[in-house]
């Protein structure tokens, strides 16, 4: 049970916290279905259900060369201003600035002592 | 599939009833064509493209995290 003292009064018990750390911050989602989207956090549940304003949708599609069987990668992008995701077709969510150095945000932040 | 229309009702299991639909890309879809309503399963939706002005973002930001500290007091949506 000492290791929990660090997090106490931090508000962090559970994974969804961290989810809560990023309310009203761009984060990045990665969906089922090769979909990406970057946007910031209006809200979010249980479920992973989320509302987010300003998205940006990335989606991979990889096109095959009928004659060459060549696969060809495309990527499609939408905007939209505010938009209500699913839970079920998220992976994974996090801060979009901790995109390229994971690692370090997260050893530095309140996590650690978990 | 995207479908436009006005939101009529929803449940508990994000089911949405919808009016006045259009369904956005006509040409792939003729058979929706004579469609003027329709109920739609929630675990098949995937996005709900939302009107930014009529979202309150505070409000909404504010409920979720009540709804952390009280998970599935509300069953109003």
């Amino acid at each position: 049970m000492d290791d929990h003292a660090p997090l106490e009064g931090s508000g962090i018990e559970e994974p969804l916290d961290l989810v809560r750390l990023s309310l009203d911050e761009r984060i990045y989602v990665k969906l089922r279905g090769d979909r990406e989207l970057r946007g910031k956090l209006h809200a979010y549940d249980g479920h992973l259900n989320m509302v987010l304003g300003d998205v940006e949708e990335t989606i991979t599609v990889v096109d095959v060369n009928e004659e060459t069987s060549e696969e060809v990668i495309r990527i499609v992008k939408r905007n939209c201003e505010m938009l209500f995701v699913r839970g079920d077709g998220v992976i994974l969510s996090q801060e979009s600035e901790w995109k390229n150095a994971p690692r370090q945000r997260i050893n530095h932040s309140c996590i650690k002592n978990i | 599939m995207a479908i436009t229309g006005v939101l009529v009702s929803v449940d508990q299991f994000l089911n949405i009833k919808l009016d006045n639909i259009k369904v956005v890309d006509e040409e792939r879809y003729p058979h929706m064509l004579a469609v003027k309503n329709c109920f739609i399963r929630g675990s098949v939706v995937r996005y709900v493209q939302l009107p930014a002005q009529s979202v309150d973002t505070a409000l909404l930001q504010d409920a979720a995290r009540r709804e952390r500290q009280q998970p599935a007091a509300s069953g109003r949506r």
